[in-house]
């Protein structure tokens, strides 16, 4: 096993990179997006709290997979093409926003609305209220939920294998074929993973520790 | 309409769906005064409250600050700053100390720069009496202290009056004197204050006007002795009766 990770190092380094930094940009641009939602869904009038619950319900009741070929093998009948890696990315993206959106929902409405209340009464408008009282307090609270969707991004990450995203289990695939030695090399490629989830896990809880509010 | 009086209340009502809580309130405030609101709950004393900064907006009637009609005025949130107002259940923002609670509202709404707000918020807390939990957090904090927290929150905003809400009705029974100690020093240091309370001894000896409140009305107002002693309708003798007995004299 080492004997293949010592030989093939530079691909998998290579494929791990890919997948680190589809994870990184699809969480982080999901959180962006989540947030947005998740504001849209309990502070928006009844339109855009209708239109965001039915975004929500649409990209959570299908298949990840089956968005990643919309996307891909779909798209480009429409005229729109794009490289593998930006079309994962993308359903990525809105995969992991609409999930965000409801772990923060869940962290907004845990908060208690007298303090938006008491943020008004001092002469904020509802959304300075809710950007410096509600939010930093939700996204302290969050952080657990957002570790786990980190950990599933990470590893549903492979899904882009299959449209040819050269991530790290494409990379596997690829030593695999070469030298026929499956079982090893994707035993090496499992362990890549859970030592890089380990290591992201013991950052997040540091920093879990390190914002916590006494 | 213009009035020389602080605040106005003219003909106020609210319901919440069918239910009319209030049926029309008049009252005044004049600079410095302090008027004790008392009543049995439900009778929409804390509604009054509420529809004046507008955090529930009232359903007719007008309320005047000096010479504006805030009832429709556009500029709600700078309304809000000159009506301070204190909450029964503190409404502490939990992620930040209590500087950070009384700070927020200079550099954010204010606009002051960090220096100058860290120097007004600790003004005010030394005026609260807490100086010393400038860094605690809202959590480390006991009952009366977050609500003195909350006092000097409204405090910093330099308001031209202050409205509490049952400001010690969440709060163990030993813990409601200190807040009531700062409040009979605000009204001391001319604060012009309206409290809705259920504080009897805080009533008789701090209010300038006592009114008391039943079913959306007001049946009774006036001179907070007189009405504890002499009142002219049976129900405040009652009620006032009543209450002496549940909570004592309370701090006198």
């Amino acid at each position: 096993m080492l004997d293949i990770f010592m030989e093939y190092y530079p691909l998998f380094f290579r494929g791990l990179g890919v997948t680190v930094f589809v994870t990184i940009i699809s969480c982080s641009s999901g959180t962006v997006l989540g947030t947005f939602l998740a504001l849209g869904k309990i502070y928006g009038n009844k339109f855009i709290s209708a239109v965001v619950r039915t975004v929500i319900s649409i990209i959570r009741g299908t298949p990840l997979l089956v968005q990643l070929f919309i996307i891909y093998y779909g798209l480009p009948s429409w005229g729109i093409n794009m490289a593998p890696i930006t079309a994962a990315i993308i359903s990525f993206i809105i995969n992991s926003g609409v999930y965000q959106a409801e772990y923060l929902r869940g962290s907004i409405q845990s908060i208690s609305g007298s303090q938006l209340k008491a943020a008004q009464s001092i002469g904020m408008s509802k959304w300075q209220g809710i950007r410096h009282i509600i939010l930093p307090q939700a996204f302290r609270r969050v952080i657990p939920s957002w570790t786990n969707e980190f950990i599933y991004m990470i590893k549903y990450s492979s899904l882009a294998y299959v449209i040819g995203a050269k991530e790290l289990m494409t990379e596997g695939k690829l030593i695999a074929s070469r030298n026929y030695q499956f079982f090893n090399v994707y035993l090496v490629v499992a362990l890549i993973y859970l030592i890089v989830i380990i290591i992201f896990v013991y950052i997040f809880n540091r920093i879990e520790k390190k914002v916590t509010i006494p | 309409m213009p009035t020389k009086h602080l605040l106005k209340i003219e003909d106020l009502h609210h319901s919440f769906g069918e239910e009319e809580v209030l049926k029309g309130i008049s009252l005044s405030l004049d600079k410095g005064e302090t008027k004790v609101i008392v009543g049995p709950s439900g009778t929409g004393k804390s509604t009054i409250l509420n529809n004046i900064i507008r955090l529930v907006p009232p359903k007719k009637g007008k309320i005047y600050l000096e010479d504006t009609e805030i009832t429709t005025a556009k500029n709600i949130n700078e309304i809000r700053q000159q009506i301070g107002f204190v909450f029964q259940d503190f409404g502490l923002f939990n992620h930040l100390t209590a500087e950070g609670n009384v700070k927020i509202g200079l550099t954010k709404v204010k606009k002051m720069n960090k220096k100058d707000a860290a120097e007004l918020a600790m003004k005010e807390l030394d005026r609260v009496g807490l100086k010393e939990y400038a860094d605690s957090y809202p959590s480390q904090l006991s009952g009366g202290q977050k609500q003195r927290v909350g006092i000097a929150r409204a405090l910093a905003m330099q308001p031209k009056l202050i409205l509490f809400d049952e400001p010690t009705s969440s709060l163990d029974p030993e813990l409601t004197g200190e807040v009531l100690k700062v409040m009979r020093n605000l009204a001391e240091e001319g604060m012009t204050m309206l409290v809705v309370t259920h504080e009897m001894g805080f009533a008789r000896s701090v209010a300038d006007e006592l009114i008391f409140m039943e079913a959306g009305n007001i049946v009774e107002q006036g001179d907070p002795e007189k009405m504890f002693t002499d009142p002219d309708h049976q129900r405040t003798k009652e009620f006032l009766f009543q209450l002496t007995d549940l909570y004592g004299e309370g701090e006198k």
